[in-house]
Formats: structure tokens, sequence, C-alpha cells
């Protein structure tokens, strides 16, 4: 596996985008997309903790491969993103109050992300180096931001707009990610 | 253990497949969903295994709920399916390798399937194992059914088969949309809307009722 840097950064946020061509993190997709606030610092959150439990998993694939104990490694990946996740959630308590309370429930929720469990795996699986690691993990966070801001631009719109009631919410919202996700294919190719 | 009533254990089990369906009624687990309904035997594979996943752990979660302290009981509880998922994800090599590596990243993420973890807290660490089980079969059939349902439909139209039976003659065109990740999208989206539509009809008709 040798890519360059900027061919991994360049598929895991466009190309191959995380929410809209993997359907990776969905459920925070369809949950915080409601104001472009909320959706760019959860991001951000996204981004951090990503950052942070990749390069965690890197360490414990190198761990675990010494000691042939392969089987544990899912079960160290999860634990690992979990104390990630409670990290950052005392980072941004103790920082950023109001934020800690417009995140909300969707902070503890990062744990069951799973386009963070699917970094870790994706990076181990590709036998990504190190340093390819920490850039696909950021650009899988990069693209989960951009999808989540560009979603949440378009939910803003949409709440002026008059809708029939039966089309109401997630049915909507399902419809957009899809239109959004056709969009998204026009990438596809360039990163190869 | 203690055997619920016939009739409750019936009603428990049908609210997991209908009345409260994981995924139409309470969008749990959207993303396994969206991924792997591109074929019916995806679906059939992967409704399989996160129900399987899903029953286990639901029962070990709720034999074990009383010795379990408050404070770690998320952390056990996700260890717990971790386990049962690793297990999932061995067997499933064994039993077809094509299969596996169709399905790809999507087995050692029913980790984090919400469903799975959402039914562990919500149902199996306050009911007894009898019930835990029958809510979370009930509740992985759902899952299942709801998978089938946009498996079914995105391969009759992106491929005109059925399980890989040929459904329409030689003049059918292919809808290849409906394979990519947009088509997943428009079908559940399309499915929401199918069901919230039933759901209105129901309330217009007790309010005519009254």
């Amino acid at each position: 596996m040798d890519q360059n840097v900027w061919e991994i950064f360049f598929n895991a946020a466009i190309v191959n985008n995380f929410v809209l061509s993997m359907f990776l993190g969905i459920c925070p997709f369809l949950g915080v997309s409601g104001k472009i606030d909320t959706a760019f610092r959860m991001g951000l959150a996204v981004i951090f903790v990503m950052l942070v439990s990749s390069m965690c998993a890197y360490g414990i694939n190198v761990l675990l491969l010494r000691f042939h104990a392969e089987y544990l490694r899912l079960i160290c990946y999860i634990a690992v993103i979990a104390s990630a996740v409670q990290l950052v959630e005392m980072f941004i308590k103790k920082f950023s109050p109001a934020l800690f309370r417009a995140l909300g429930i969707f902070l503890p929720l990062i744990t069951t992300n799973c386009a963070i469990l699917a970094v870790a795996l994706f990076q181990t699986m590709r036998e990504y180096s190190f340093v390819q690691a920490v850039v696909f993990s950021f650009g899988g966070g990069v693209g989960f931001t951009l999808a989540l801001i560009i979603m949440s631009g378009l939910r803003e719109q949409l709440n002026l707009a008059d809708v029939p009631s039966v089309v109401k919410g997630a049915a909507l919202t399902l419809m957009l990610a899809g239109i959004l996700s056709l969009a998204f294919m026009g990438f596809a190719g360039i990163g190869g | 253990m203690a055997q619920g009533n016939p009739a409750t254990t019936m009603d428990e089990f049908v609210k997991g497949l209908w009345r409260e369906n994981p995924v139409f009624v309470m969008l749990l687990g959207m993303c396994p969903t969206l991924a792997v309904s591109s074929t019916v035997k995806y679906a059939l594979a992967m409704g399989a295994c996160a129900t399987f996943v899903l029953v286990m752990s639901s029962v070990v979660v709720s034999l074990i709920r009383k010795i379990v302290p408050k404070e770690v009981r998320i952390a056990t509880f996700i260890v717990v399916i971790a386990t049962f998922v690793t297990i999932v994800d061995y067997v499933m090599q064994y039993i077809s390798l094509p299969l596996y590596q169709a399905l790809g990243a999507f087995i050692p993420l029913i980790v984090v399937n919400c469903i799975i973890l959402g039914r562990a807290e919500a149902y199996a660490s306050r009911n007894n194992v009898w019930k835990s089980f029958v809510d979370a079969l009930g509740m992985g059939l759902g899952f299942t059914f709801a998978l089938l349902c946009l498996g079914g439909v995105r391969e009759i139209l992106a491929n005109g088969t059925l399980l890989n039976i040929r459904l329409f003659g030689d003049s059918f065109e292919k809808w290849g949309v409906m394979g990519l990740p947009a088509g997943g999208f428009f079908t559940l989206g399309a499915w929401l809307l199918f069901f919230n539509w039933l759901r209105e009809r129901r309330a217009r008709k007790l309010k005519e009722a009254e």
C-alpha cells in the first residue's frame, strides 16, 4: 500500500464519502443535521474522536499482532473509542458548557457512530502505515462534517417550505440524502 | 425462569416485528440497513447475523443484569456484544468467504448497531431472560424484515432479479441507480413515506369513528 497521502485524504473525504457513499454514521447524520451551527461542532467532535481513536487503534493493532491475539481486535477498538469519547466529553464540558448542552445525547452516542469504528477497521484491513492512517481518519472526519453541514443547510431552508404532512421528517431527509449522494457520485473516478 | 402468559409473549414478539419496527418506526440501525440491502441475499445474511447477536447478547445481558453496577453497564454491554460479534465474524468466514467479503466491514460493525445496544439498555437490563429473549427475537426479525423490504425492492429494480431468479423478459431495462448508494436512500425514504401514510390513514379512520 503506497498510495500518497493526498490521494487517501481526497478519497476518504469526497470520493468515498463516509456518509453518502458508504452509509456510515447515518444516525447522527439524520439526528444532528437540523442546524448548521450544531452540525459544524458535532463534525469537529467527530473529527477529533476519529483522530484519537485511529492513532490508538494503530498502536493496539501492532501490539495485538505481536501477541497473535487478533481475535481481541474488535473488543479493544471499541473500548478505545469509548474512552476517547469520554475524554472529548469531559473536554467539551469543561471548555464549552453551551456546546455540551447543544450536542446533548449525541455526544455519548459518538461511541456508537459506525464511522469511527469503521475508520479503525478500514485502516487495519488496508494495512495503512501510521501517517496514512492518520490522514485517512482526518479525511473521513472532514467528509463526515462536510456531509453534515450540507445537509443541515438544506434542512434549514426546508423548514421554510410548505410540505405535505406525510413527507415530513425522516422520509424527506432520506430523499434529500439520496439526491446528495447522487451529486457526490459525480466525483467518482477522480481519486482512483 | 418465569414464563409470561402466552398472550403478552405474543404481543412482545409482534411489537418488534411491526408496531415498533426498529427500522421503519424507531429509525434505528440505519447504516447497515442502507449498506447491505442491495440484494436479498445480503439482506438475509445481515439480518441473520444481527438477529443472532441481538438474541444472544440480550439473553446474557438479562442474565447478568443484577450483578453489573449501574455505572459500568454500557461498557459491559458493549463488551458482551463485541464478543458475540467476534464469534459471528469468524463463523461467517468459515461458512462462506464470498459472502463474508461482500458484507465486508459491516459484520464487525454490528457492534455499533444502535438496535442491539438500545434493546440491551432499554429492555434486557430490566426484564427477565424469557421476556428479553422474545423481545430480542421480535426486534431481530423486524430488522430482517426491513432489510428484506429494502433488498427486495432494490434487487428487483436494479437487476430485474429476486434471489438471482430473473423476473422479467429481455426487454427489462435495468435501473442501475437503485443498486448504488443513492438508491438505498431513495428506497428507504419511499418505505418511510409508505409507513407514514399508513399511520396517517389509521389516525384519520380513528377520528372518523369517534
